[in-house]
């Protein structure tokens, strides 16, 4: 049985709640932290199936959050949604450039994100 | 033989009728000026004192012992009157226009107002008229004793008179006295001399009519039919191979030039012009005048050779042949005439050079030292007019003086010839400053003194014989004995007449340096536009000097100095009008050209600018100006030194738009920038709908809680949308300056109290405890209060939601210190990092702080509605925990207050 333990990163309360009402539907099990400090030391510290990172949030951001991961070789392989209201070119090629696994800009579709993070995590699909 | 005193009673008779001649012409043209005083015979006749005794009673004479030499000084005069379109017209219209003085006058202004070139020339033509003037005296004195010697006319023609300098010095006294009296009453030469022209015309017309009447008389009397009398002419009269030679051609060329630039004939023909049409009738009615005079040349001279006795001096056959037939009263009729021929000659040359020798000699020198009386203004003209007639005395006496000191030297024969080949120097100054752009002063000036020497040295002073200043061992054998420096022989040039040989040396070395001078030398600027001036007379008439200098002068001096010349009334008349009438303490260009043209036509325009310069503080020629006015040769200059500039001007523009453009690019980043930073405001409230509307649309079976609880994020959502909308248009608005806010009195306290109240539910549903602090009493501010609500609600969320402490804590204070309204809302949160404290007021600025605040324009837009009321919004410096934000505001007083609804401030009405 794969592991389903998501960390959400979003400082916007209202997409947090969103996001974790949706995986939690689609079966995952949801951390929300709303600060970039916060989230890097979470992760260091446990271990998550895959994360939800968004950019501008207090604190370290997304970006610094994704190099430290992909600094660190327990982390390299997990897999990050990097999920921005900043959705343009430069932003997308940095994400990349940096190893996220995925880049989706908000406004964003419930089921894609779902999608992706199923993808990551090996998950058959559930009615979303 | 008539008696000495009837001779003498008709003689003061016919000059009474030229003082009343002269007399009502001036009174006539101080009542009307035009009339018959400016009609063009007018100005013809007065043209034929070209023709003085010399060609009266010398004529004849030439004809008797020379045949056809006698034509030529006609000839060369019919030429240039014929040709007049040529030369005439131009150098006749630039004098008008330019309200010249003298021949002095014209060239010193064409060649930059040089002061030093009219003193020049007025002393070569004061030393080339004298004797002129002397030949005259001659002329008078002879005529009259052989009119009046007891012995009879045939002796007394015959024999070697001595002459009467008695008579030479009471005929000079008198002729200085009509000049002075017609001549030297105004200071103004450019108003023309009408008495004296009138009188002088009547001159004209009685010296032809005793010519022709002689002449009649000889044809019709003494021969009957003139084939006959033809017949019986000596063969040397008749010798066209001995008379057409280089001698007759250097005649023609230099009579010629003589009546142009002989000092009298540039004094009525250019001076006393007042039309155009003037020179017109000239051009013919001149030659037919000179024809008619030549008429009966060769039949008195053939009579004079048939009838009279060898030894009779030919020079007075006009004289002496009808004394001889018994004619007493013809011969007193050309007497009469060649007295006429010789007066007007005198009187206008001294006029002319009484002109030069005050404008060009005494006033520039007096200027020069400071001689002028400063007392008052009558002095000053006095001192001009006094000049004047010094002068007039002067230049008559001193043609006594050369007829006393060589009367009876034979050298008074040539003497009319030595005269015009002296004054043909001013020709190649006149020619080039009329049609050669180029020519320079130096170049005028250089040529000039060396045609002057040269005439002297080859001419003039060989003339003497030895007798005066040249001996005679320079003239045989050269100065030093060098033998190319003989006069009449220079630089080994011998065989020709000595007259050809001076007019080709003078002539040919005065054009040669003139051009070559001119061609290596610069002009200065005011010497260019002259030079523009003259030489495109008829392209810019209307074009004046004072729309290219730029002088400054103040007017107070200005009119001091055309006080002194002009006279108080004149000076009153000029200040009155025009320019002059605007009390402005700095004359304008206008009015300094104005009083120097004025001042120029009274004492010429070397010395009225001399004058005008005192005064002046700056000058200079605008650049642009004299480019428009510079043609050819200059105008390549023009344009090469126009693309310089257009080509700095290029640079200039380059270097503008890569600025321009280095600018645009930062405001297309701020831009840029600006619209990511929309596109994200926008992008986080939309997710949130976008997402809860998926939850909705897909979850049909939710517990109606949540759906509640979902549709109420959405709401909010879109609600914080819709203010983000508005607030960036706000904030667009107000920083074009468009939003117009009535502002009304208000209480602020009320506005604080209703953020306050807005803001409770906030504060309990994040935990964080509101703090009401010290408050105000009632104040009044000028503003609007629900945005001034906003502001403070702004303020207060924000303290709220950032207040992370675990105590969290937020104080509203509010009170008037110093005479200012201030509302406090501190925190005991994380506090604003020094290097962000401004950062966080300029939109869009996301620091640390500014981050969590969302749109990011709460605090700029906030800060921009209390400058609008006057007021300020600040971050307190001094707090030691969280941060504190102040708002102050000015309140206003209470008697204000109650008319501000009519006079509202500044702000109000933007």
């Amino acid at each position: 049985m794969s592991d389903r333990r998501l960390l959400v990163v979003e400082d916007e309360s209202n997409i947090a709640e969103a996001l974790s009402y949706v995986l939690r539907r689609a079966g995952f099990v949801v951390e929300t932290v709303s600060d970039g400090d916060l989230a890097l030391q979470r992760l260091q510290r446990e271990h998550f199936a895959a994360v939800v990172l968004d950019i501008m949030i207090p604190g370290t951001n997304g970006f610094e959050i994704l190099r430290a991961v992909r600094a660190d070789p327990a982390l390299a392989d997990l897999p990050v949604l990097v999920l921005t209201a900043r959705g343009q070119a430069k932003d997308r090629q940095l994400a990349e450039e940096l190893g996220a696994s995925a880049f989706v800009t908000k406004p964003f579709s419930n089921a894609e994100v779902v999608e992706r993070l199923c993808a990551f995590t090996g998950c058959s699909q559930q009615e979303s | 033989m008539l008696h000495a005193d009837f001779v003498i009673i008709i003689c003061l008779i016919y000059v009474a009728i030229l003082f009343s001649v002269a007399f009502a012409g001036d009174r006539k043209a101080r009542r009307n000026p035009g009339g018959w005083l400016s009609s063009p015979l007018v100005y013809t006749l007065s043209i034929s004192i070209y023709c003085t005794s010399w060609t009266f009673f010398g004529a004849v004479g030439t004809a008797a012992r020379d045949g056809f030499d006698f034509a030529p000084i006609y000839l060369g005069p019919v030429i240039v009157f014929i040709g007049w379109w040529v030369f005439l017209r131009k150098l006749v219209t630039v004098g008008r226009v330019h309200q010249t003085t003298s021949i002095a006058d014209f060239i010193s202004a064409r060649f930059g107002k040089h002061p030093g070139l009219g003193a020049l020339i007025t002393i070569v033509a004061l030393v080339a008229t004298a004797p002129y003037i002397a030949l005259q005296l001659k002329a008078l004195t002879d005529s009259y004793q052989v009119l009046t010697h007891p012995a009879g006319a045939i002796v007394a023609s015959s024999t070697i008179l001595k002459p009467d300098y008695s008579v030479a010095f009471w005929l000079a006294a008198g002729l200085c006295s009509f000049a002075i009296i017609f001549g030297v009453r105004n200071l103004n030469v450019n108003e023309h001399h009408h008495g004296v022209i009138a009188a002088i015309a009547v001159e004209a017309v009685v010296k032809l009519a005793a010519l022709l009447i002689v002449g009649l008389w000889v044809v019709l009397s003494i021969r009957g039919v003139p084939a006959e009398m033809f017949a019986n002419a000596p063969v040397s009269l008749m010798q066209p191979a001995d008379t057409f030679n280089v001698r007759w051609i250097t005649l023609i060329f230099l009579s010629g030039i003589a009546v142009v630039c002989l000092p009298r004939q540039f004094q009525v023909m250019v001076v006393e012009n007042s039309s155009e049409r003037q020179i017109r009738t000239a051009s013919w009615l001149f030659p037919l005048y000179l024809f008619l005079l030549c008429l009966f040349v060769f039949p008195i001279a053939i009579a004079g050779l048939n009838r009279l006795p060898a030894g009779a001096n030919p020079d007075l056959y006009v004289l002496t042949l009808p004394l001889q037939e018994g004619r007493p009263h013809l011969a007193l009729l050309a007497f009469i005439g060649g007295f006429s021929s010789a007066t007007s000659m005198v009187i206008i040359s001294s006029i002319a050079l009484s002109t030069m020798i005050s404008n060009h000699l005494i006033v520039p020198l007096a200027l020069r030292f400071s001689v002028i009386p400063s007392a008052s203004t009558q002095s000053v003209r006095r001192f001009i007019l006094n000049t004047r007639r010094a002068s007039v005395i002067f230049i008559v006496f001193l043609g006594f003086l050369y007829y006393w000191l060589s009367g009876t030297s034979s050298a008074l024969a040539s003497i009319g010839l030595i005269s015009f080949c002296g004054v043909a120097q001013f020709m190649p100054g006149i020619i080039s400053g009329l049609f050669w752009r180029r020519a320079s002063a130096s170049g005028v000036i250089v040529g000039m003194i060396a045609g002057f020497i040269l005439w002297a040295y080859t001419l003039f002073l060989p003339s003497f014989g030895g007798m005066f200043f040249m001996p005679l061992s320079v003239i045989e054998g050269g100065l030093l004995g060098i033998t190319w420096l003989k006069p009449y022989a220079l630089f080994g040039l011998s065989g020709l007449d000595p007259l050809v040989h001076a007019v080709f040396w003078s002539l040919f070395v005065n054009a040669t340096l003139l051009i070559g001078i001119s061609l290596i030398t610069e002009p200065t600027p005011l010497a260019r536009l002259q030079s523009a001036l003259f030489v495109d007379v008829f392209r810019r008439q209307t074009e004046s000097e004072q729309r290219i200098m730029r002088r400054t002068a103040r007017v107070a001096d200005l009119r001091q100095v055309a006080e002194r010349i002009l006279g108080p009334r004149e000076a009153v008349q000029l200040f009155a009008s025009g320019q002059g009438a605007k009390r402005t303490v700095i004359a304008s260009d206008d009015l300094l050209s104005q009083v120097e043209q004025r001042l120029a036509s009274h004492i010429g325009a070397a010395s009225a600018r001399s004058m005008v310069s005192r005064v002046v503080t700056n000058e200079t020629i605008s650049v642009q100006e004299l480019k428009r006015l510079a043609g050819e040769a200059e105008q390549i200059r023009a344009y090469s030194e126009e693309l310089e500039r257009k080509s700095r001007q290029v640079e200039e523009a380059a270097a503008e738009l890569a600025s321009a453009n280095r600018r645009l690019r930062e405001i297309d980043k701020q831009k840029d920038e600006f619209l990511s930073q929309v596109s994200h405001e926008v992008r986080t409230p939309m997710a949130s709908i976008r997402s809860f509307s998926d939850i909705l649309l897909h979850d049909r079976d939710m517990e109606e809680a949540r759906r509640e609880r979902f549709l109420a994020i959405i709401q909010n959502e879109s609600i914080r949308l819709t203010r983000l909308l508005d607030s960036i248009l706000h904030m667009n608005q107000m920083e074009r300056g468009e939003t117009a806010w009535p502002l009304e009195l208000l209480d602020p306290e009320e506005a604080l109290d209703q953020a306050l109240e807005s803001c409770e539910a906030l504060a309990h549903s994040a935990g964080v405890r509101l703090e009401r602090g010290q408050r105000a009493g009632p104040v009044q501010v000028l503003g609007d209060s629900d945005k001034l609500a906003q502001v403070f609600i702004n303020l207060i969320s924000n303290a709220i939601k950032h207040n992370a402490d675990t105590a969290p804590l937020v104080r509203v204070t509010s009170a008037v210190r110093d005479g200012v309204y201030e509302v406090r809302i501190a925190d005991n949160g994380p506090g604003i990092p020094p290097q962000e404290r401004e950062l966080i007021f300029i939109k869009f600025e996301r620091g640390r702080y500014a981050g969590r605040s969302g749109a990011g324009l709460g605090l700029p837009i906030s800060r921009q509605i209390v400058e609008r009321f006057g007021g300020s919004l600040e971050l307190a410096e001094d707090c030691k925990v969280g941060a504190e934000f102040v708002v102050r505001l000015r309140p206003v007083e209470a008697s204000r207050a109650r008319d501000v609804g009519e006079d509202a401030p500044p702000a109000a009405a933007k």
